[in-house]
Formats: C-alpha cells, sequence, structure tokens
C-alpha cells in the first residue's frame, strides 16, 4: 500500500536520497522512532534530582511501572534483562502510533522492522540461558529422561525457530492489516471522518500487541532461567 | 490468454478473501469461549483480576496469531498475483 504523502520521505529527498527514501520508508521512519525516544530520554535524564522535574516524572512513572511488571512475571532475575524488553516495548509501541499520524508510517508495517526486533530476542533468550546454566543448558531441549533426546531435540528446536516466525509474524500482520484498513477508509469516505473509529481502536490495538512481543520476550526469558531436571 | 489471466486473477481475490473469512470465524468461537470464562473467573473472584487479564491477552494474541497467519497468507497471494502471471507467461 503506497502511501499518498510521507513528511520525512519529502524531507530526505531534499538533501538528495530520494532513490533510498522512497525504497525503504520503514528505515526512514525507524530513526524517526529512535531520534524521538533519545531525545525524550536525555530530556527526562538531563538533570536527574531527588525532586524530578515534569520529564523526568513522567519517565520514572513508565519505567518504574515496566521494571515491577516485569519483575512480577519472570521474578528476581527478571531486573537484570529489563532494559533489554523495555527498549523493545518503548520502540514497537511507538512505532505502531506513529501509523495514526498523517505523514508518518508505521515502521512495524514491515517484515524485516519486525524480524529485526524478534531475531535478538531469541538470541538473547539462548544467551541467557547458557550464562545462567553453563553446559547444563543443553537439558532444555532433551525432554524429561535422557533415553527420550533424539525425539524431543527435533521438536524443542523446531518450536525455539517458530517463535522468532510466530513473533515476527504477528506484529507485522497486525499492523499492516491496520494500515491497509486505514488506507482503504481514508480512500473511500475520507472526507466523512470514517477512519476515526478505526484510529481509535488502533491505539488500543497498537499498544496491546506491543505488550504481548513484550509479554511474551519476558516469558521465554523466564523459561530460560527455569531449572530443568 | 487474456481472459485466463483474468480468471486467474479472479480466482486469486476470491480465495483471499474467503481465507480470512473462514479464518475469522474459526477464532471468534475460541475467543468467544475464552473471554467468557475469564469474566466468569474475574466475577467470582474480583482479586485475581490482573492476572487473569494478563494470561487472557497472551491467550488472546496466540489465537489471533492464526487468524493473522492467513491474512499474511493472502496478502501474498493478492500481491504475488501478477508475478505468477509472468512465471505461467514463461511456461
Amino acid at each position: 500500500m503506497e502511501h499518498p504523502f510521507l513528511f520525512f520521505v519529502k524531507l530526505f529527498e531534499l538533501v538528495g536520497l530520494d532513490h533510498f527514501a522512497h525504497d525503504y520508508p520503514h528505515i526512514i521512519y525507524s530513526w524517526v522512532i529512535m531520534a524521538l525516544l533519545i531525545i525524550a530520554g536525555a530530556i527526562g535524564a538531563r538533570q536527574v534530582s531527588l525532586i524530578p522535574n515534569k520529564a523526568q516524572n513522567v519517565l520514572e512513572t513508565i519505567i518504574s511501572g515496566l521494571e515491577e511488571f516485569t519483575v512480577d512475571m519472570a521474578g528476581e532475575e527478571g531486573r537484570w534483562f529489563f532494559p533489554f524488553v523495555a527498549t523493545i516495548f518503548l520502540y514497537i509501541f511507538f512505532s505502531n502510533l506513529a501509523g495514526i499520524v498523517p505523514g508518518f508510517f508505521s515502521p512495524t508495517a514491515d517484515l524485516n522492522t519486525t524480524l529485526s526486533c524478534a531475531i535478538p530476542v531469541f538470541f538473547f533468550t539462548h544467551y541467557i540461558g547458557v550464562r545462567i546454566h553453563g553446559a547444563g543448558y543443553i537439558k532444555h531441549f532433551m525432554g524429561p529422561v535422557w533415553w527420550m533426546a533424539p525425539l524431543f531435540m527435533p521438536i524443542e528446536l523446531i518450536s525455539h525457530l517458530a517463535r522468532v516466525l510466530s513473533l515476527s509474524f504477528r506484529l507485522f500482520g497486525n499492523i499492516t492489516g491496520k494500515e491497509i484498513i486505514l488506507g482503504i477508509l481514508f480512500m473511500l469516505a475520507g472526507a466523512f471522518l470514517a477512519p476515526l473509529p478505526i484510529m481509535v481502536l488502533a491505539i488500543f490495538l497498537g499498544f496491546v500487541q506491543a505488550f504481548i512481543f513484550y509479554l511474551l520476550s519476558v516469558m521465554y526469558f523466564a523459561l530460560a532461567i527455569e531449572e530443568m531436571h | 490468454m487474456e481472459g485466463e489471466a483474468i480468471q486467474f486473477f479472479s480466482y486469486c481475490m476470491l480465495v483471499a478473501g474467503f481465507a480470512v473469512a473462514i479464518a475469522a470465524a474459526g477464532c471468534a468461537l475460541p475467543m468467544g469461549l475464552s473471554i467468557k470464562s475469564a469474566v466468569e473467573g474475574i466475577a467470582r473472584n474480583p482479586e485475581s483480576s490482573g492476572r487473569v487479564t494478563v494470561t487472557l491477552l497472551i491467550g488472546l494474541a496466540l489465537i489471533e496469531a492464526l487468524c493473522i497467519y492467513t491474512l499474511v497468507v493472502s496478502l501474498i497471494i493478492i500481491y504475488a498475483a501478477p508475478v505468477v502471471q509472468t512465471v505461467t507467461n514463461l511456461l
């Protein structure tokens, strides 16, 4: 679905990168989201004080809420992988919301962006497992008893690979579906504000999808930490 | 050749539309059942609403993912239709 007007793509055309900008709008917009998050973080953390100012207060509420929730889900070990999952949550959430702003485009409506979020989760899961259990991490793949290992090994490997597929395809399909519905409704009856109810739904959908990506990553990490017998 | 191409295109559209319709119908029943059980659970024990809601959201996302896979497949069918035409011309 080609969008009629993308603000930042036009900006890149002025610089002279129009081929790149027209071919890869999702990369341009993921840069925009990154810049937004970095600037917000820099403003919030510019002067950290015991009595917080407004920006610091907002950021503290978001971060402490997320941290409490992560520790609630994954136990006390969840505190050290919290920065990773919180980054993924904020990035995906703001990427999903960007599609609602006119002239913007959801970077998550492209399979490359969602895969680039899902593959680090896959590798980090196994990094956590090897770091905590050492060589004993192989027990996670061998099933309940040792002689069942040849049966369980392929099943476990496929289920670990299917996690990447399901994480990335779920997010991509949801956000692409939302973008296409918004585009079609805008073309059909944009003058009568037909896309507005779907936009309200899209805010909820963006939050829920980011939350589910975050929650499933936390649960995969918690499963990798868990002791297997 | 022209008529065959148009026929092929209309079959693609038909399949893509019906695929999502059937998948949505199949996903609606388990989602309704799980929401029903969650609401009953919350009504009996309102203190557990936080945990129940989180579990419900995960479950709904996992069920919904099946429908989304069908959506992705039908998107592939729709957008791959011109490519398939050029391939069949080569044969």
